[in-house]
């Protein structure tokens, strides 16, 4: 009996190890969420009647990388949104390891740039880990396929988080602008430097 | 009178010759070049930025554990990812500020898909990570997060066989 009980637990490490470390890729199913809004409503992606998908972005307001790229994020809501692909911006840091990323600070922040997408919170991480989001910031792009959101791309915005000018390859419009034609997307996933999702401890 | 000026200008060009800390700049042909290194002596390379908290707070451990080794048995080297733009105005004022003596490189190429890969496959960017080898030994070990400094001793402990 103490065995099997020991390959049990054994057997769920395992699982919960494997899920840690999964993450969606091109052609997976994405699950919807219920996340809180910098307007205390809570959003999921099911109330959008009228999009063809969306830009999931795992986002925060303390992170270089994601301030050098909060423009583009912006601009990539102006463009696409009318083209039925909205940006939704999720926070998944916990405020006890970042203060900066309360929720308090994300109504600042989006008050602050102008924010004319929803920006959530991730308050218990779930919807990063379900994603396997490793950084902010880190991409997802979405499309609804028979009722289903399917994962079309992941990664980066672009190729280079310094210098918007001198970004020379834009794997997110490239990938959106493939879905609204009905092509394939060409490159579905991408790496790149952020900074680490911070997750509770213990 | 004119000894004190030769003074005044040999100290004033001592601390100018301080303050122009080099750092060495690396793409991605450098990178693999560290990676792929044969030398029989464990390799622990962190990646890391200035602009990054928890790399920030670790960074001491990487520079005590350097200097303890001195060079012998463990090579370290810390690369950072701080942007090229902020090189001069940010990494080497940090750099001198807090004392880094360890050996820091500066990776320029920005195109982080092109070379992220290369370091481990597992990898998706986020900051800081370290990885553990010594390819003449076919030791190789990523660690995905940041380190305590019990856990690198712990890592240098079980990866260095010399």
């Amino acid at each position: 009996m103490k065995k099997y009980l020991f390959i049990s637990i054994a057997a769920l490490m395992m699982t919960a190890l494997l899920n840690a470390q999964s993450q969606y890729k091109a052609g997976d199913i994405a699950a919807d969420f219920s996340l809180k809004n910098v307007e205390d409503k809570m959003i999921s992606m099911s109330q959008y009647g009228d999009a063809d998908g969306f830009i999931v972005a795992f986002w925060c307001n303390t992170c270089p990388v994601v301030k050098k790229y909060d423009q583009r994020l912006q601009e990539l809501h102006a463009k696409y949104a009318p083209q039925g692909y909205p940006v939704i911006a999720i926070n998944p840091n916990d405020p006890a390891v970042s203060p900066g990323d309360s929720w308090e600070k994300m109504k600042e922040t989006a008050a602050a740039k102008g924010y004319d997408f929803e920006y959530l919170f991730d308050e218990t991480q779930e919807v990063a880990r379900t994603y396997g989001a490793t950084n902010t910031p880190h991409i997802y792009i979405l499309a609804w396929k028979d009722g289903k959101l399917v994962v079309e791309y992941v990664g980066a915005i672009d190729n280079n988080a310094d210098d918007a000018s001198a970004a020379d390859k834009k794997y997110a419009e490239e990938a959106l602008n493939s879905l609204i034609s009905g092509e394939k997307v060409a490159v579905a996933g991408t790496r790149a430097i952020g900074c680490t999702i911070k997750w509770k401890k213990g | 009178m004119r000894n004190l000026f030769v003074i005044i200008i040999l100290l004033t060009g001592g601390i100018a010759s301080l303050t122009a800390q080099k750092i060495e700049k690396i793409g991605v042909a450098e990178l693999e070049e560290i990676i792929a290194s044969q030398g029989d002596v464990l390799h622990v390379v962190n990646f890391w930025a200035t602009w990054c908290p928890p790399c920030v707070t670790e960074l001491p451990y990487f520079e005590k554990l350097s200097n303890e080794y001195g060079g012998k048995e463990v090579k370290f080297i810390l690369i950072s990812l701080d942007f090229p733009s902020q090189i001069e105005s940010r990494l080497i004022p940090f750099l001198k500020t807090n004392k880094i003596t360890a050996d820091v490189r500066v990776m320029t190429n920005i195109d982080y898909n092109s070379w992220i890969e290369k370091v481990d496959s597992s990898w998706q960017g986020n900051i800081p990570v370290t990885l553990l080898f010594n390819n003449a030994r076919k030791v190789r070990h990523f660690h995905p997060s940041e380190v305590t400094e019990k856990e690198l001793r712990d890592l240098i402990t079980r990866f260095n066989s010399n």
